[in-house]
């Protein structure tokens, strides 16, 4: 039989069973409306959080003291003192594939301006945390490393900051505020950058000369951590080697001894955080699927009954001669538009319901034309799987005992 | 113009081509099992049926008919024996191949019509044709209503076959029969659902197609009805007991139109 008269067929029987074919087509509809908004959902919370992992900076690497096991007790990262000044220059020389190195030193600071005071994070680093954090100032100038050399009691406060001593919408660059009693100066003021990954507000926190941090604020010898810049994406890893090897040579360890410092990458970040979405959406999917795959035993349900119903009518076509691959292909065709009309549908659907979600809830969606395709392949071939036995039945039968059927 | 269709029709006689086998059986054994017992629904038939024959199978109840045009109409396959089709050997032949045949050779006509419902007349009359794929739409189009014209239903085309009476039904079920230029048209017990005068009336048409050198088997248990075909062929317990020429065929064309409708539906009370 000719493919128009085929599908001529098809639709005709779907059009004799209107109720029938919409609530088979039905279990199609959601399962693949839900797949499609499930899959939109998962990929959207994996940009938004890849977005966000990109506002760490470029390329960065971070490295941190090991805990150590000495005399037993197992410390907590980065608490250990064993990282100097000395480890961040062996870096800054020997690392061909390092762009930038910079200590860190962290303490919380109260900050004071006239009867305004705000307490949070004073950090003390090298001016290259700004390239590596690629973060930019909106006014003033940066600190340089004659500050840091010096010492100076200079820095650069971010726009919460700025707020809440100084209220909003002002400049306050070459004001003075006291850090724990110490009297800074602000020489600048970084742009604005929101939250990041982890909820927290960036623009809460001061930026000063590390040793000034370290020397005038903390008192302390130690670093507490460093933060390092590839060259380029494709070097993150040759970076990291290349630090592990210094690093370890520095502070006489073996190359097969446990290193006492840990470095982790943006890669490495953004590869976990990936990973647990990308579970995520495997999870949803998997429970959107499931519905799909009831949907495909109506399918098959529906068709059983209908080939039932129609032994007659196999019958009188094979009686005029259609062979068992005739009914074979008019059944499967059948179950095809079903579920192909429902796969259609039902994209139709998920996308109208991710929509409303990214209005409604205001959650990150983005649906892919990946998703989209897969849903209409996988209800084509549930269509196909699930249409074949019924449709195998009817083919199998005997004409003369199809058409005695009662 | 379909051949079948057009008015040239070679005479029915006693022309040596024209008298070939059309279906030849020989030593045909049917055997129906259901569990334990055997039904043995033919015992042995030998039968020819020439072209241009036009013959009625008659029998009592259960006496083989529908078995033996089953197998001869290749909707079933005999227990043993052998049959040719035109020629062809069909003991031999797979599934699909007897679906091919049916689909070339065969036209079917059942006592309950059997049309597919919902379907116009015109799209019943399609339906062989759809399963042939050298069969172009238009040419479909055209010999399906060459076929209802020649059962003078050319203007019953588009209705379906719930607006259509008994009569007209089997009617279209004819057309359908002969629309792919059949070598035998092969009707089981066709008037059985109809009454005296559409019997006659579907007999007229037989013998209009006979005329047109359509071979044609019926199964019918009146003889009234066996009356207008040119042989009867007895049936008695899955054998065939006699087979006789009918002397002076009836001819349903005459006495339709001589017969007062008044009286038909006297006699019907
Ligand atoms: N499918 C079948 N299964 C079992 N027995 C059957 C079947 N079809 C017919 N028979 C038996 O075979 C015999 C011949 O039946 P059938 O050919 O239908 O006779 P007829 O058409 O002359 O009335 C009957 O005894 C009938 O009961
Ligand atoms: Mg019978």
């Amino acid at each position: 039989m000719k493919l128009k008269n085929l599908l001529k067929a098809a639709l005709r029987s779907l059009a004799k069973n209107k109720m029938r074919t919409f609530l088979t087509m039905l279990g199609i509809i959601i399962g693949v409306a839900s797949v499609i908004a499930m899959l939109a959902i998962g990929e959207g919370s994996k940009q938004s959080i890849q977005a966000q992992i990109s506002t760490l900076g470029t390329n960065v690497l971070m490295i941190f003291p090991q805990a150590s096991n000495t005399g037993g007790v197992r410390m907590e990262a980065g608490s250990s003192q064993k990282m100097t000044i000395d480890d961040v220059t062996a870096i800054s020389d020997r690392c061909p594939s390092v762009a930038y190195v910079t200590p860190q030193v962290r303490s919380s600071g109260q900050l004071v301006n006239g009867n305004m005071n705000w307490r949070t994070s004073v950090y003390g680093v090298y001016p290259n945390y700004f390239e590596i954090r690629n973060l930019k100032l909106m006014s003033g100038n940066l600190f340089t490393m004659n500050d840091d050399r010096s010492a100076t009691k200079v820095c650069v406060i971010g726009q919460t900051v700025v707020t809440n001593l100084f209220g909003a919408d002002t400049d306050p660059v070459g004001s003075f505020i006291r850090i724990n009693k110490i009297p800074f100066k602000i020489v600048g003021i970084t742009e604005k950058k929101g939250q990041n990954a982890f909820g927290q507000d960036q623009d809460d926190m001061v930026i000063a000369p590390f040793s000034t941090v370290q020397k005038r604020i903390m008192a302390v010898t130690y670093i507490q951590s460093m933060l390092a810049s590839a060259k380029s994406e494709p070097l993150i890893p040759v970076a990291s080697q290349e630090i592990t090897d210094v690093l370890k040579a520095k502070h006489n360890l073996g190359p097969s001894e446990d290193a006492d410092f840990t470095i982790r990458t943006q890669t490495d970040i953004a590869a976990a955080a990936t990973a647990t979405s990308g579970i995520l959406t495997i999870l949803l999917a998997t429970i959107a699927s499931i519905s799909l795959l009831v949907g495909g035993i109506g399918i098959m349900n529906i068709m059983l009954v209908s080939v039932t119903e129609r032994t007659r009518e196999i019958g009188i076509r094979m009686s005029v001669g259609a062979r068992g691959r005739d009914v074979l292909l008019q059944f499967l065709i059948e179950a095809l538009l079903i579920s192909l009309l429902g796969g259609f549908i039902g994209v139709t659907l998920g996308v109208l319901v991710s929509q409303l979600i990214a209005n409604i809830l205001s959650w990150p969606v983005t649906i892919t034309i990946q998703s989209i395709l897969m849903s209409f392949l996988f209800s084509s071939a549930i269509g196909i799987f699930f249409g074949w036995y019924p449709a195998r039945k009817a083919a199998g039968l005997n004409p003369i005992d199809a058409l005695r059927y009662e | 113009m379909h051949p079948r269709c057009s008015g040239v029709a070679p005479a029915a006689g006693e022309d040596a081509n024209m008298n070939k086998a059309i279906i030849s059986v020989k030593a045909l054994v049917k055997i129906y099992k259901m569990g334990d017992v055997e039904v043995h629904a033919l015992r042995g038939v030998n039968a020819e049926i020439l072209n241009d024959d036009f013959v009625a199978i008659m029998g009592k109840s259960g006496s083989g008919k529908s078995t033996f045009m089953n197998i001869i109409g290749c909707l079933d396959v005999p227990t043993r024996g052998q049959y040719q089709l035109d020629g062809v050997d069909v003991s031999s032949l797979s599934k699909d191949q007897l679906a091919n045949l049916r689909n070339r050779k065969i036209g079917f006509v059942f006592q309950s019509f059997n049309l597919l419902s919902r379907t116009s007349a015109l799209e019943n009359v399609e339906l062989p044709l759809m399963y042939n794929k050298k069969i172009t739409s238009r040419e479909m189009r055209e010999r399906s209503l060459d076929a209802l014209e020649a059962v003078g239903l050319a203007d019953r085309a588009h209705h379906f076959p719930n607006q259509l009476s008994g009569g007209e039904q089997q009617r279209v079920a004819i057309a359908r029969s002969l629309v792919n230029d059949p070598v035998v048209i092969l009707a089981d017990e066709p008037t059985g659902n109809l009454d005296t005068r559409t019997s006659i009336d579907v007999m007229g048409i037989f013998q209009k197609l006979n005329e047109k050198g359509i071979t044609i088997v019926i199964v019918t248990h009146e003889s009234d009805i066996a009356a207008y075909t040119k042989r009867n062929i007895t049936f008695r317990d899955g054998k065939i007991i006699r087979a006789v020429e009918v002397e002076k065929p009836r001819n349903a064309a005459y006495e339709l139109a001589n017969m007062p409708v008044m009286a038909e539906e006297e006699e019907e009370v």
